[in-house]
């Protein structure tokens, strides 16, 4: 397998984005990681797509990017794994180029979820599980899944909803300071509990908005990323799992068995001891689709102890300084959950968190030069973990 | 079954109340200005509206478990087990993906079982939005395997992990038509 590099990275302003169209918003992207790689759309061996669509027009969005983008008669195909598509489609990218199928390959991660309503929207992640048995009698929701992860963990370990909401106060932090995010306000403890029940005991301020928003990488083998720059970032190696799509089939509900399996197969690869991962990472993004999606990624990826994520995070061990730093970019909270830009956004940030090149108050010191992507596909159906590198593996 | 509680008339006339909203909207939008073009309450970008509507209902074979369905009507629930290694299923398959053979034997669930988990569904789907709020669980019952369904409770704060919870099956308001659900004991 041939090494693969990070030469390009773009990210288009996350939010609701009414003035624009999916095109649109994924050629921001595009162009962005075009320029930085100073290569031309015609030097694009193919192109991947991330996006899950159903809520916005256009039903074959890699053709209608290829058009808009310059990109024909170059391939380019959608990948889907729900919210962690855009970890999917850059290992897919990731792919063609270890296998030396390709030189250069662009990855774009796209949604435009403002072109329906939101009980629209409620109503097609809602699906998202598994439609005949959960769904169609039962009406479950996205948030509502993540809830039934929060009750069993709160009432099994004891703890308050002001600890989850804890989580949101960082994330919105951090947002605040990231131009790109849909959320650029700090928000307290105290506003996130007085926010609507959405899925008991999730509230509004537990939960990621509904995001327009692109993001794009161009990957490039070594001998290529030689040419075009002396700073790429590498990627180090990959884990991967899927969960039930019945989410009554789960072992447990204070975690993401999904995540255990990518986190082991990554770390083992890599040779990272699964004991003490934040001895080897200077930052993290782990997927706060809700906030008890990152306080139990936080020990299912080896961080903590299951049952002491909420304390580590009320000691601000999850802020820069801390143990680890999660969410520097706002995470999906703040900064916004497009669904298939998502995982895409994640290595963006994580590119430009090791090139030393983020807004200043979120830039995370860089010492080892290592950095973690957890991106998590519905409700622990999908699970993609990535290590980037400054050196070469 | 009073003929104002079925699915037919129900849901659907919720779903047209609001999609007419959105249709005389740019009929008098098209009448004003000829074009179906409105500006964003938010931001005021100018928006196209569609003016075709996608409406999908899905036809579902059930024929391999269509005694899941009988057992509903008969007031039982039932579900499978294999033959060859005694996996039960559920929900009920008819292949056993660890002998690779459809050798299936339909068995009768337990009615009790402990609830585990459950949420209350605030935001609801636009197909559920003709409904209240309602309690969603996750129950392990004794022969293994867990059940999701709605809890049938005045409350969520009366509910404890590991609650006794009773199987009940009939039809439920307001749609009327068989389904399954869970009551404390």
């Amino acid at each position: 397998m041939r090494k693969v590099a990070i030469v390009g990275t773009g990210i288009a302003k996350y939010g609701y984005r009414a003035e624009a169209t999916l095109a649109e918003i994924a050629y921001e992207a595009i162009k962005e990681a075009l320029d930085e790689a100073r290569i031309g759309s015609e030097d694009i061996d193919s192109f991947i797509v991330g996006n899950v669509g159903s809520w916005s027009s256009e039903p074959l969005p890699a053709v209608l990017i290829g058009e808009y983008a310059g990109l024909v008669p170059k391939n380019g195909i959608r990948v889907e794994a729900a919210c962690a598509t855009g970890l999917a489609a850059t290992r897919t990218a990731y792919n063609m180029i270890a296998s030396g199928e390709a030189d250069i390959v662009l990855v774009i991660g796209v949604e435009k979820m403002n072109e329906s309503t939101t009980p629209q929207v409620v109503e097609l992640i809602g699906r998202a599980g598994n439609y005949f048995w959960e769904f169609q009698n039962f009406g479950m929701t996205f948030p509502g899944y993540y809830a039934m992860y929060a009750t069993s963990y709160i009432k099994r370990f004891g703890v308050k909803e002001e600890d989850l909401c804890e989580v949101a106060v960082k994330n919105h932090h951090y947002g605040s300071m990231n131009p790109k995010a849909h959320f650029q306000n700090r928000i307290t403890v105290e506003q996130c509990m007085s926010s609507r029940y959405i899925a008991w005991p999730l509230k509004l301020y537990d939960s990621s908005p509904i995001t327009d928003g692109a993001a794009a990488l161009i990957l490039a083998s070594e001998d290529v990323a030689r040419r075009i720059t002396d700073s790429p970032i590498w990627i180090r190696g990959w884990g991967y799992a899927n969960g039930t799509s019945n989410l009554s089939k789960r072992s447990d509900y204070i975690g993401l068995e999904a995540t255990r399996v990518a986190a082991e197969m990554l770390y083992r690869r890599i040779g990272v001891d699964p004991k003490n991962p934040a001895k080897y990472f200077d930052v993290a993004n782990l997927h706060d689709a809700f906030t008890i999606a990152e306080l139990m990624a936080l020990s299912d990826m080896g961080f903590v102890k299951k049952g002491e994520e909420h304390i580590v995070v009320r000691e601000k061990q999850t802020y820069i300084g801390g143990l680890i730093p999660v969410n520097l970019d706002g995470g999906l909270k703040a900064k916004g959950h497009p669904i298939g830009a998502t995982g895409v956004g994640m290595v963006v940030e994580l590119t430009r968190q090791l090139q030393q090149r983020v807004e200043n108050g979120r830039q995370a010191p860089i010492k080892r030069g290592w950095a973690l992507a957890h991106n998590v596909g519905g409700t622990g159906h999908y699970v993609f973990t990535l290590a980037l590198s400054v050196d070469k593996p | 079954m009073s003929s104002d509680k079925t699915i037919i008339k129900k849901l659907p006339e919720h779903i047209d109340r609001l999609s007419e909203e959105a249709l005389s909207l740019i009929d008098n939008i098209v009448r004003e200005t000829g074009l179906p073009i409105y500006q964003d309450p938010k931001t005021g970008a100018p928006m196209w509206l569609d003016v075709r509507e996608l409406r999908l209902r899905y036809v579902i074979p059930i024929k391999s478990i269509e005694e899941f369905f009988k057992g509903l009507r008969d007031g039982v629930l039932r579900t499978t087990r294999c033959k060859e290694c005694g996996t039960i299923y559920f929900p009920p398959q008819p292949d056993c993906p660890k002998c690779r053979v459809r050798n299936m034997e339909w068995i009768n669930i337990e009615s009790e079982g402990e609830l585990i988990t459950w949420t209350v569904i605030n935001a609801k789907p636009l197909s559920f939005s003709h409904l209240k709020d309602y309690i969603v669980g996750i129950v392990k019952m004794p022969q293994g395997f867990n059940i999701l369904a709605w809890i049938n409770i005045d409350s969520h704060e009366k509910l404890t992990p590991g609650m006794k919870m009773r199987l009940k099956i009939g039809e439920r308001d307001p749609e009327g038509y068989i389904t399954y659900w869970f009551e404390p004991t």
